[in-house]
């Protein structure tokens, strides 16, 4: 009998393998289905903010900081008390193509709606029933913990209404279908403007300014349009694909947010869809190249930045700020050491910070923390210094921006 | 009252080098395994940061990273008749502590053995006849052979990213190698490290007089290198700062550079540090053990039951460890019966220091297994015939360190402190370079380990006792081989020299070497070892004792590189062997 079963399971697994999905009806509950849940739900990365570090899957918990305040990822199991259990198909869509969740409570964009709602219904529901084989989890989470007035949920019908742009992502006939499964991969389901594009002073994406870094989170999300200087321009689509895949390449290793992104979501992406992110990437090409000229090499700041680097930096990342391939990261042509916000490199200096471990990338190596050695003036010259040698270029480093990263570090 | 927990496939007793290569080939092969640590977590960011790793007092005067003695020591004494006391400041060796254990603080030399070290008492009574071999001397063959160690010495090389050059590659000599080596199938992972100007002074001088100088393997990275388990390691920068430290840069070989990425990563796989093993638990036969007994940070008491125990700990406590579980007959030197605390050996030292007045060496370029050496006088790769001794040291020039407070080179006759002492620092620290020999230090039928019966730790389990002196044999040897050490400083013709002998009574005050050996030896007759060549203990087979606690007597060379070959030897035998027919490996 069971065997039995399991020939007709089988059999129902191939017939479903083989039928094109757009044609006939998908069955909800199928294997294929549900695993193509799986794959979509890591590649948006639900679990950044609805799994607990140690936590039950999804059971949410985590608590994201915005500039309006904080919320809490919400518990998105099947519990139907605690979790999205009692949730029909159509208000779980409508949460992510809306923004609006169940009993027409207004989301937050802390939650990517503005991304999601350019996702398909059909990959929407996908990632539904793969939600919906999780173990359910009684943990009650109150998300809201904003201050007033941004705790009123009906402020976002306000913010939608001038922010907010609800509909699918049309494919651009123009492009090769790897160049538009890129795009839908990086603005739909990745929502990697949330990161990486800046905010307006409503928190909506600042759209002129797509893909080219913002600070969040007390770290600065660098450029990652095809920029040569400031985003991923001098990288090969394989480089690209190394990074996302590994968390190392030749040149960088993920850390922070995006270590967290590659342990999390794109190390378990396919091949082939790290591809198609990276070919669109850098397809995104600046409208002018910048003329950028570096501090020169006299100055004060740089003589002592020289110094200071000779001490201190050059044992692991060698004079000529080359690095060494997937331990040490390269600062020479480095797109995120070239940054207009030296955010991330203060914090690193000052605090160190724990490279991405990936299967195929192992290592995890971790930058020492140096706060308690270097005092403002010398973290500023020497960013100053590795921001404007070996052909880099950037804006000085002043002692005061030290100040204002670690200051604001040191609050929680 | 010990609470009991879940059982485990595996129990590691240490996590340094061996306990970490043995839970990542165990867990590789499914095993559910935890490693208990004495120590804390110590990983290099965090640990060695750069700015402050180099801390010469904090460090090397100070030995942070290292066992307190009020954690545990041993008690001490030369012979039979004199009563041991405690060591209450660590001197002539310095065991550490923590993840990584003496992997972390070691300078990264990594030898093989010599092929005739390995059965060394057949091959002298072969070569010499059995009358030749001096009456104090206990030495015996290890059980194992020399070319069944070569695939995993090759193992522990690649793990480990060794620079060197090979001096036998399948028998046929290399050019610039070591011509006295036993064949290896190939040549070290990475080519050696760039000799700076005192070992290559060295080498001309050794050339000249017809000897085989050649670079030392070293466990400082010559280049970045990602080892078999996709682990990256960074490049040495020769910056000196390798023994009593943790290296800052990921460029010393070592468990956390090169293993514990891979094995943390594994959910079968569980670290548990600042937690102390009691002793191994025994099944009411005394056959079997049960799993281990430890004390955590908080002082509560926790039973691990487990299929198999691996002790994996220093020397000493791999040791102390049978001794307190009641595994295996402890030594008694007066009927030269039992095997727990047989064979306690060390290393034979001696040390020369050159003077120049027109040569300039920077002693702050300069690496932990930075180092010209000849074996031209090591084991038994010269005719002792009419020598009256057995036993050899190589002999080298390694510029290991210029660290300010402790490299304090002054000629005969300068005061201690003082401005005539400031003075003469200050003319020398630029101008002089050292030779060391370190020789083999061979088994004596008196040097022994046991329980003291005086002094307990604070468990209140008794301390080790090491009852140890140098037999005259060794003494020997090494004034014979100080004598060719003089040869070469005196071709170099530097303004003076000075030589430091060896001499008896061994003192446990000055350092000389923490290569501290045997009491768990391994053998092929389990009347005098303690373990069998898969490292498997006769008495008690589901208990596996690594280290070189397992030397049957120390050879002229630092033990790491044989000690991680021994690791593999025993995850191997555990693998392949003991899971498919748990039991004894050898018949007893």
């Amino acid at each position: 009998m069971n065997k039995l079963a399991g020939a007709i399971g089988t059999a129902a697994l191939f017939a479903a393998l083989l039928a094109p999905c757009a044609v006939r009806a998908v069955d909800l509950q199928s294997y294929e289905f549900v695993e193509r849940g799986r794959y979509l739900a890591t590649a948006a990365d639900c679990a950044a903010c609805h799994t607990k570090p140690g936590g039950a899957p999804f059971a949410g918990g985590v608590a994201i900081q915005t500039p309006f305040g904080t919320l809490i990822g919400p518990n998105i199991t099947p519990d139907p008390d605690a979790g999205i259990g009692a949730w029909s198909d159509d208000e779980f869509v409508a949460a992510l193509h809306d923004g609006i969740g169940r009993g027409g409570v207004r989301l937050y964009p802390a939650m990517p709606y503005p991304a999601y709602t350019k996702m398909t219904r059909q990959d929407a529901l996908a990632i539904r029933a793969y939600l919906r084989t999780i173990q359910p989890s009684s943990n009650q989470v109150d998300a809201n913990q904003l201050p007033f007035p941004f705790d009123i949920r009906f402020d976002m019908a306000v913010w939608n209404a001038l922010n907010f742009k609800p509909g699918r992502l049309e494919p651009d006939p123009s492009q090769s279908a790897e160049w538009n499964r890129g795009r839908y991969l990086v603005d739909a389901l990745g929502h990697c403007g949330t990161c990486h594009t800046p905010k307006t002073w409503l928190g909506a994406d600042k759209n002129s300014a797509y893909l080219q870094g913002a600070t969040l989170q007390g770290w600065f999300a660098p450029n990652i349009t095809a920029d040569e200087r400031k985003g991923i321009g001098r990288w090969t689509i394989d480089e690209l694909v190394n990074y996302l895949k590994t968390g190392a390449n030749r040149d960088a290793i993920a850390s922070a947010g995006m270590g967290e992104e590659v342990v999390h979501s794109s190390s378990h992406m396919t091949d082939a869809d790290l591809k198609a992110i990276a070919t669109y990437l850098v397809s995104l090409k600046p409208a002018v190249a910048d003329n950028l000229q570096p501090v020169a090499a006299a100055d004060p700041r740089m003589v002592a930045g020289q110094a200071i680097y000779k001490d201190n930096c050059s044992g692991c990342h060698t004079d000529a700020g080359t690095g060494i391939p997937r331990l040490f990261p390269r600062l020479a042509g480095s797109h995120a050491v070239q940054s207009d916000d030296p955010t991330t490199l203060i914090r690193t200096v000052m605090f160190g910070s724990q490279g991405a471990a990936t299967a195929a990338a192992p290592t995890g190596p971790a930058m020492p923390s140096f706060a308690w050695r270097l005092n403002d003036a010398q973290v500023a010259a020497v960013l100053t210094y590795i921001r404007n040698s070996w052909s880099n270029a950037a804006s000085a480093v002043s002692a005061g921006q030290v100040g204002t990263v670690k200051a604001a570090a040191a609050t929680p | 009252m010990a609470t009991k927990l879940p059982a485990k496939d595996v129990v590691i007793i240490g996590l340094g080098w061996t306990g970490a290569i043995l839970g990542n080939e165990l867990t590789d092969h499914g095993l559910d395994v935890v490693a208990i640590e004495r120590g804390p977590w110590r990983d290099t960011a965090t640990s060695f940061n750069i700015g402050y790793a180099p801390d010469e007092l904090r460090y090397a005067v100070r030995l942070d990273l290292f066992q307190r003695p009020a954690q545990s020591t041993v008690t001490f004494r030369n012979n039979g008749g004199q009563t041991a006391l405690p060591i209450r400041q660590f001197g002539s060796f310095i065991p550490g502590n923590g993840v990584g254990g003496a992997g972390i603080h070691w300078n990264g030399v990594t030898w093989r053995f010599n092929p005739t070290d390995f059965r060394l008492r057949s091959h002298l009574t072969e070569r010499y006849g059995a009358d030749f071999i001096p009456a104090e001397l206990s030495i015996q063959d290890w059980g194992i052979t020399y070319e069944e160690l070569e695939p995993y010495y090759d193992r522990f090389e690649y793990l480990a990213g060794i620079s060197g050059k090979a001096g036998n590659l399948n028998g046929v000599i290399q050019d610039g190698g070591n011509p006295f080596e036993g064949p290896r199938k190939r040549d070290y992972p990475l080519p050696p490290m760039r000799m700076t100007y005192g070992p290559t002074l060295f080498a001309e001088a050794a050339r000249s007089l017809g000897y085989h100088p050649f670079p030392q393997p070293s466990g400082n990275l010559s280049q970045p290198y990602t080892n078999p388990l996709g682990v990256t390691m960074g490049q040495c920068t020769y910056c000196g700062f390798c023994e009593r430290f943790g290296c800052a840069n990921y460029s010393k070989a070592s468990a956390q550079t090169s293993v514990l990425p891979v094995l943390m990563r594994k959910s079968n796989f569980e670290a548990r540090t600042e937690c102390e093993v009691l002793k191994i638990n025994l099944d009411a036969s005394g056959k079997h053990a049960t799993g281990v007994s430890y004390v955590d940070s908080s002082g509560a008491e926790w039973e691990q039951p487990g299929e198999i125990v691996l002790v994996c700990a220093f020397s000493f406590n791999n040791v102390q460890m049978l001794l307190h579980s009641g595994i295996g007959q402890p030594y008694d030197p007066a009927t030269r019966q039992g095997t727990i605390g047989r064979n306690y050996a060390y290393q034979t030292t001696s040390g020369l220091e050159l003077l120049f007045d027109d040569k300039i060496f920077n002693p702050f370029i300069s690496a932990g297994a930075l180092a010209q050496v000849i074996d031209d006088f090591n084991g038994d790769a010269f005719d002792h015939s009419k020598l009256g001794f057995v036993g050899g040291a190589g002999i080298s020039t390694g510029p290991t360190n210029g660290r300010p407070i402790q490299t304090r080179p002054t000629p005969h006759g300068t005061p201690r402190w003082g401005a005539k002492w400031k003075q003469a620092t200050k003319q020398s620290y630029l101008r002089f370079f050292s030779m060391g020999s370190q020789g083999s230090s061979y088994a004596a039928y008196t040097n022994h380990l046991d329980l003291d019966p005086t002094y307990k730790d604070r468990f209140g389990r008794p301390l080790l006792r090491m009852t140890f002196d140098f037999p005259d044999n060794d003494i020997r040897m090494s004034n014979y081989v100080t004598d060719r050490m003089e040869d070469i400083a005196k071709a170099l013709k530097p303004r003076e020299y000075i030589v430091s002998r060896r001499t008896k009574p061994y003192s446990s005050v000055p350092y000389q070497s923490t290569h501290n050996t045997g009491g768990t030896i391994m053998g092929a007759d389990p009347k005098t070892s303690a373990i069998n060549k898969y490292l498997q203990s006769w008495d008690v087979p589901n208990v596996f004792v690594v280290g070189a606690s397992a030397f049957p007597q120390n050879a002229g060379y630092n033990p790491t590189g044989t000690v991680g070959a021994l690791a593999f030897v025993a995850a191997d035998a555990i693998i392949t062997k003991y899971l498919k027919a748990p039991g004894p490996l050898v018949p007893s």
